[in-house]
Parts: C-alpha cells; sequence; structure tokens
C-alpha cells in the first residue's frame, strides 16, 4: 500500500517538477510520510495547547476564553516558582555530575586493559534499563530502615540517612539515580571524542616531560572540549524534562520539595485536570527549553570560535 | 630491560582493571542487589542486617508476579505497542532519513532536534483529548501512536547519518540507467544501509519499551504496558518487596539483554545520534 503510493507521488511529482534533470531527483516524497506523521503528533498538538493555553478550561466542565490570564495565574503562582528552583538545582546536579564521572570513565575505558570490552558493556546497561524498574529498586534501597545504602553508609560510619523521604536530600538522592542512570551516555560521547585525539602531540609532550596532569589539561582537554559540549547539552534536555525517576519515586514529595516544573505540570493536567492552566505551563516549560538550549548552542559556537581563532 | 618494561606494562594494566572495576561496581552491585532483592522472602528483604545470597530461594516470586496481576497480558500489550511503534517508524522514517539526506535538508533535521526538546508531556494534553474524542481510549492505539512521537525522531536521526555517509556514485549511476528515485533507493541505497537500519531498530525498540510518562495518562487496567503495570503494584497493590522486585527485572530483562547482545550497534548508534546531536 504504501509503497504504491510512495511510486505514485513519485510520479507525480516528477510531472510537476519545474526544472527537469536526470541527475537531481525529486526526494520531496521519500521526506512526505515523516512529515505528515510529524504535523500530526508534532505540531498539531503544539498549536492546540497554545489555544487551550489561552482559555479557562478544566475537563468536565465548559471552557471559556479568557486571554492571557493563565500566564498571568503562573507568574504569580508561588508553586510554579518553586518547581522552577527545584528544575533548576535538579539539572544542574544532573549535569555537572555525570558530566565528571562520564569524563573519568572515558579516559580509562580510552586506555587498553584486559577485560575492557565487557567491563564497558556493563558500565553502559544502567541507560538502557527501564527507568521505572530501576527506580523502583532505587525506592527499595533509599528505604531508611530496611535499605541497603544505610547499611552500606555504616560501614563508612556515617549515621542513617532519610534520603528521599527528606526534604532536604530527596533532590540529592535523586539525583544520584539520574547520575547512576546517565553517566554512561556522557563516557560513550566523550569516548567518541577521545577516539579522534591525534597520538603524535602527546609523543612530544612526553619528550618535553609533561606529566600525566599537564598532558590532559594541555593536550585531551582542548580537544575534546567539542564533545563536552555536547554532552552538557543533551544532558541539560534530558535533565530538565526528568519525569520517570522523580514520578516513579517520590511524585514530587515529601509535601512538593521535588516538584520540578514537569511533574507540577502533570499534576495540573492530568491530577486537577486544569487543562487550560497546565496547558499555559507546557508552553512557558518549552521556551524555558528552548532558551536553554539556545544559550548552550551559543556557548558552543563561541567556544569553537576561539579555536579558530587560536589556530 | 626488556622484562622490566613488560612487567611495568601489565602492572599498569592491571592497576586500570582495578579501577574500572571500580567505576564499574555501583553498577554490578545494583542489579546484583535487584536479582537478589527479587529471589527473597519477606523475611529476608526485610532483615538487618542484608542479606545478599538467600538460604532459601524464593523462586515463587516470579510466580506471583504472572499470576496475581496480569502481567502476561501487561507484556503482549508491550510487545504490540513497542513492536507496532517501531516497525511504524521503520516504514516512514528510512525513506525520510534518506530523503533529507540526499535533500541536503539539514534545516528539516532541526524539527526532529525540537522533537527531542520538547517535553513529552506537552503532546500530551492535546492528543489525549483528541483520543477522548475518537473514542479510541481503551484500545492500544493511542499508545501506538503517540510511542511514534519516541521513535520516528529516532529512526529518522540515525538514519540521516547513515545515508550522507553511503557513497552517491552507485545511486548515480542507476538513476542514469534510468532508474526512478524509488527503485534507486529500493535497490540501491536500502541494502547498503541495512546496519543503520538494525542500530535504528534497537534504539526505537529500547526506548519505546522504556517510556512510562505516556502510558499512565492513557492506558487503563487492560492496555497497561509493562512499566506502567510495575508503577501500579508499587502505588497501589501491594507493598511486598520480592514480587516488586521481580517485577522490575521482568520488564528490563528483555532490553537488558538486547543491550548485551547488541552492545556494538547501540554504542555505535547512540555514540552517532549523540555527536550529530549538537
Amino acid at each position: 500500500m504504501a509503497s504504491v503510493s510512495i511510486e505514485n507521488s513519485v510520479a507525480n511529482a516528477k510531472q510537476k517538477r519545474s526544472k527537469p534533470s536526470r541527475l537531481a531527483p525529486n526526494y520531496w516524497p521519500f521526506v512526505l510520510p515523516a512529515l505528515l506523521v510529524v504535523s500530526a503528533v508534532i505540531v498539531f498538538p503544539w498549536v492546540f495547547t497554545l489555544w487551550m493555553s489561552v482559555n479557562s478550561w478544566t475537563l468536565g466542565q465548559p471552557r471559556t476564553f479568557i486571554g492571557f490570564a493563565n500566564y498571568v495565574r503562573l507568574a504569580q503562582d508561588m508553586r510554579f516558582w518553586e518547581s522552577l528552583w527545584h528544575t533548576a538545582t535538579y539539572t544542574a546536579l544532573s549535569v555537572v555530575l555525570p558530566l565528571f564521572f562520564g569524563t573519568l570513565a572515558a579516559l580509562i575505558f580510552d586506555a587498553k586493559f584486559p577485560f575492557r570490552g565487557l567491563l564497558r558493556g556493563v558500565f553502559v546497561m544502567p541507560m538502557m534499563a527501564t527507568p521505572v524498574a530501576v527506580a523502583l529498586v532505587w525506592t527499595m534501597m533509599f528505604h531508611p530502615q530496611l535499605g541497603v545504602l544505610n547499611y552500606l553508609l555504616s560501614f563508612l560510619g556515617i549515621g542513617p540517612q532519610e534520603w528521599i523521604y527528606n526534604q532536604f536530600t530527596v533532590i540529592p538522592s535523586l539525583v544520584l539515580v539520574e547520575t547512576w542512570q546517565w553517566t554512561p551516555l556522557v563516557m560513550l560521547i566523550v569516548l567518541g571524542g577521545l577516539a579522534a585525539v591525534p597520538r603524535e602531540p602527546y609523543e612530544s609532550a612526553e619528550i618535553d616531560g609533561a606529566n600525566a596532569w599537564q598532558k590532559f589539561r594541555y593536550l585531551t582537554m582542548p580537544m575534546i572540549a567539542p564533545f563536552l559540549m555536547i554532552a552538557v547539552i543533551i544532558r541539560s534536555i534530558d535533565a530538565i524534562k526528568s519525569f520517570d525517576i522523580i514520578y516513579a519515586m517520590t511524585q514530587g514529595g515529601p509535601g512538593t520539595a521535588s516538584e520540578t516544573i514537569n511533574i507540577y505540570l502533570y499534576n495540573t493536567a492530568f491530577a486537577y485536570y486544569d487543562i487550560g492552566y497546565g496547558s499555559a505551563m507546557a508552553v512557558v516549560f518549552f521556551f524555558i527549553i528552548i532558551a536553554l538550549s539556545f544559550v548552550l548552542l551559543m556557548v558552543r559556537q563561541r567556544a569553537n570560535w576561539s579555536d579558530m581563532e587560536t589556530k | 630491560m626488556a622484562k622490566r618494561l613488560i612487567r611495568r606494562k601489565t602492572l599498569d594494566s592491571l592497576g586500570l582493571l582495578f579501577v574500572a572495576f571500580i567505576m564499574v561496581s555501583p553498577v554490578i552491585l545494583f542489579f546484583l542487589w535487584m536479582i537478589s532483592l527479587s529471589l527473597k522472602y519477606e523475611i529476608d528483604n526485610g532483615a538487618y542486617p542484608p542479606i545478599l545470597f538467600p538460604e532459601n530461594v524464593a523462586w515463587s516470586n516470579y510466580l506471583k508476579v504472572f499470576e496475581e496481576n496480569n502481567f502476561l497480558l501487561y507484556f503482549w500489550n508491550s510487545v504490540l505497542v513497542t513492536g507496532t511503534a517501531t516497525l511504524l517508524a521503520l516504514v516512514i522514517g528510512v525513506p525520510s532519513g534518506y530523503g533529507i539526506a540526499r535533500l541536503k535538508a539539514e534545516k528539516s533535521a532541526v524539527v526532529i532536534m525540537i522533537a527531542r526538546m520538547t517535553p513529552g508531556l506537552s503532546f500530551l494534553i492535546p492528543l489525549f483529548l483528541l483520543f477522548q474524542w475518537t473514542g479510541l481510549i481503551g484500545t492500544l492505539w493511542p499508545q501506538i501512536i503517540i510511542h511514534l512521537v519516541v521513535t520516528v525522531p529516532i529512526v529518522v536521526w540515525i538514519m540521516i547519518g547513515y545515508f550522507e555517509t553511503t557513497p552517491m556514485e552507485l545511486e548515480e549511476a542507476a538513476s542514469i540507467d534510468g532508474a526512478t528515485p524509488w527503485q534507486v533507493f529500493r535497490l540501491v541505497a536500502l541494502p547498503i544501509a541495512k546496519p543503520g537500519i538494525v542500530v535504528s531498530f534497537i534504539l526505537a525498540l529500547i526506548f519505546s519499551w522504556n517510556n512510562f510518562v505516556f502510558g499512565i495518562v492513557l492506558a487503563n487496567r487492560e492496555t497497561r504496558t509493562l512499566p506502567v503495570a510495575v508503577y501500579n503494584m508499587l502505588s497501589f497493590e501491594q507493598v511486598s518487596w520480592g514480587p516488586l522486585a521481580a517485577a522490575a527485572l521482568i520488564v528490563t530483562l528483555p532490553v537488558l539483554l538486547l543491550t548485551m547482545f547488541a552492545q556494538k550497534q547501540i554504542v555505535a548508534g547512540l555514540t552517532a545520534g549523540a555527536v550529530k546531536g549538537g
């Protein structure tokens, strides 16, 4: 079915083409199906969300047009500002920690040693594991009385912690899970960067008597910097939208101590069925993500620019 | 002299092995503990100090999961949703990845990037309403359709990368010989791109299988996928740890096995996808 319709559309497109040329076939028909799907499940929801965000509408009640009132309400909503702060802390920590451990792991896995392939395979497993399953097991490990983590801490002479059950430790505890799960992605990206690093500069640096730290700081770092930047961008976008782990472990609690924008958005739309307000929140959230990506991309462009200058 | 150098090298690599082992140990400990939890009776799971290897192995935890929670149905739901969404994504995404690569329309790839940046929840509100109005809620179709948001971008993204690296000469020769663009794609470009298709298939499969957020909104008792089923066990149906951990393991085991067997492809795909992602 699909192939027939594509062939037809290829034929149609051929007749309509303004500049007939054998060497430049028309590729648009190939893109068309995906374009249709994308507009159905991505563009349509966006237009619809924008429309709903200017309406007051709780599911089961009549809808009324209220202009920007939802946005005004959002600006005055303390719970929203708090969730913004939670999101900022959560995201910052969930970028920095995986970046540190991921780079360290990449440097190790870039060297040669026995069982390297096997260990790397094991190291990658967390990012492929189902987040809900991971969250479930961590919840049991975080249990204040029966959890294995407090038992392990007792060996280090550290008293029992309340982990996700305490409003001050809940975000760091969730970040611990996020770091455990997503450090491998950073490792893979940086490993890709290290694979492209040439050997010669290191040889001449060794002749000049550079130590390991100097070689890392002045040779490796600048060469893998673009890859670190990519890792930062991807990690930021993923961490800011993190949902599965937080929702499965705390639902934003205790109280609202770990309620990020995404969780608050979920509660508003699907627990309180306040569709209009939830849509406004979705729009604002989207622009926050876009703004963040834009800033990070700018930083990256800048970094590339200064690289060019030094060369 | 040479002997000492060799000994030095072995020492170095053993040292690296040791450090690498320490880096990997949180992963090993986690999965070991997960297996341990799933194979212990309540008494052992509640013991302090914790027990890693129980005297009595509770295989019955696994039986309980299937007997008491309709897990076979949810497993089948997951297979249907993930399978259909992934296959549809290949049918739609592979040709379009080809088209975008050949058109050199990198700008259209921005749309894919934006899809990645958009929080899943913002698709959910309007589509949830749409599915309610069309009466599709209660079937698996809403989940299949919305999983395309996950699978199509992955496939398109990886396929663009693959088709950009495959040589143009053969395709040009074929079209000079009078092949239509569709024939060129099917008979020349597609066979070369097989490894890319495998990579995108595996990754789309994994990320669709793991998806949780779409399910909790769109699924009911009959249409739950596995991640939702596991979450519901945690929140409503029971609090005993053994069966819970067993359920968690059942959900994630297919993905972990796939990861182990297709490690090379997955690493290649993720690195390519990620590097292009910037």
